[in-house]
């Protein structure tokens, strides 16, 4: 994390800091971590800061929870370029990458109104296949439609 | 066992290979041959929503090489208007029968489907997905009639945009080395997915609404109706309904061995005058669904052709 970022927030003890989220987006990536709804985890949230690498980046510091890999690559949506440092007693314990894996599965649902999974019943897994990384192209695996990544958030699962 | 979800399932060679096979499978669609190569073989024809062709030609092709069928009949008799769910009711299937043919409004059932079971699967059409069977009977209709489906000028025409079939003939027709001309009005343009997976693959595309700019150099013509069920509103499908007619004599300056397909059924896209003319050849196209079914049933279910009838 950058000095700046780190000047904003005092230091957490124990728990997560997610850095270079893309400027903006950090209410997204609580929301994908089902984080906005918690009352009991201390959050905290810099929003906009200067960044060498992205220009203007958010910061989002958990206290007191380890955030698995499984939950972080759920990110790599919004905040694919995301890192991560696990935190331990006041030091970085352990540095982690968003990872982008080939299909995001139960992360999403299609946006497609009239695909099937939009049957809250139909009981297989909601997939999404990673056609490219960079620019991010993201199509059901069932239905096929481009997923507008912007609009995912709203799809959440 | 392998499943048709989309065109993509198959290479080019296995798609040469399944229209050979096919052509093979002329005598006995006539009832000329008797073969029963898939007897005690059982196929599930699973249509959620209306087929005459697609489902009587894979009822006829299964019968025909001494299988047997079995329908869901009426939605409306079935477990479906209870609630029960599209991978319940293929859990019965991998039970019932060897192989399952399905027809969906829901775009991605096919797919959907083919994960929820064991036994291979076919796309007889979900939503406006892909039918890539219909892609075969046309890919033999227009090898049939041109001799080759290589370095084709072709226009799909109508509505490209919840058009299933010319979903999955433009992808096959790219694949071998046709150039595409797209005909429809902007509200029915093809889909961004399917635009873009062609530019990727380097095809000669052009996109217009001019119905008849280019017919002098056409090879195929590919007539497509304007699907009034797939409107979300009716005003929006009364704006382009009966937007392209083709009558004989709009087909003066086209080549003499340029053809016209329809994947059935039509309504007034193209004119009765144009049947007589030796450029119409959509009931031909229609009856080759029959062979080009049987040989992809063969196919999926394992079934070596060249053994069996020799």
């Amino acid at each position: 994390m950058s000095e700046q970022g780190m000047r904003r927030v005092t230091a957490i003890q124990n728990g997560t800091v997610i850095d270079h989220i893309p400027a903006g987006s950090s209410l997204s990536v609580l929301g994908m971590l089902g984080l906005l709804d918690s009352r009991r985890t201390p959050i905290s949230l810099v929003m906009n800061v200067p960044s060498k690498k992205l220009g203007r980046k958010d910061v989002i510091k958990v206290e007191d929870r380890e955030l698995t890999q499984e939950e972080l690559d759920r990110l790599a949506i919004i905040a694919s370029n995301a890192s991560v440092a696990i935190i331990r007693d006041f030091r970085v314990a352990e540095k982690r990458t968003v990872e982008l894996g080939s299909e995001l599965v139960n992360i999403a649902r299609c946006s497609f109104s009239n695909c099937i999974t939009a049957n809250p019943r139909e009981p297989l897994p909601h997939r999404l296949v990673v056609r490219s990384a960079e620019p991010m192209e993201l199509r059901c695996a069932y239905c096929g439609r481009i997923q507008e990544i912007g609009d995912l958030v709203n799809h959440l699962i | 066992m392998a499943s048709l979800i989309t065109m993509d399932d198959l290479t080019n060679e296995e798609i040469i290979s399944i229209l050979d096979i096919a052509e093979q499978m002329l005598p006995i669609a006539r009832g000329e041959a008797h073969t029963p190569i898939l007897a005690g073989k059982v196929l599930a024809n699973l249509f959620f929503e209306p087929s005459t062709r697609t489902r009587m030609s894979f009822e006829a092709a299964m019968k025909r090489l001494g299988g047997s069928v079995l329908n869901l009949g009426d939605v409306s008799t079935s477990s479906v208007v209870k609630g029960e769910t599209l991978f319940d009711t293929m859990q019965m299937m991998d039970g019932y029968a060897d192989i399952a043919v399905i027809r969906h409004p829901r775009q991605g059932a096919a797919k959907y489907s083919s994960d929820a079971v064991k036994i291979p699967v076919i796309n007889a059409g979900d939503g406006a997905g892909h039918h890539p069977t219909q892609t075969l009977l046309d890919l033999f209709t227009i090898r049939k009639c041109h001799g080759t489906l290589e370095g084709l000028q072709v226009a799909l025409v109508g509505d490209l945009r919840y058009g299933r079939t010319v979903h999955s003939l433009s992808g096959a027709l790219a694949r071998f080395g046709s150039s595409l001309t797209f005909i429809s009005p902007s509200s029915l343009s093809m889909p961004r997915e399917i635009v873009q997976d062609l530019h990727k693959s380097g095809v000669d595309i052009v996109e217009t609404e001019d119905f008849l700019g280019s017919i002098e150099s056409l090879d195929v013509i590919y007539m497509t109706r304007i699907q009034k069920e797939r409107f979300p509103d009716e005003e929006e499908y009364r704006k382009v309904a009966g937007i392209f007619c083709l009558t004989a004599k709009d087909l003066v300056n086209a080549k003499k061995d340029m053809i016209i397909m329809h994947p059935l059924p039509r309504v007034n896209e193209i004119a009765p005058d144009v049947d007589s003319t030796p450029h119409a050849k959509y009931f031909e196209q229609a009856f080759y669904g029959v062979v080009a079914r049987m040989a992809l049933l063969c196919r999926l279910l394992e079934v070596d052709v060249q053994e069996a009838i020799e």
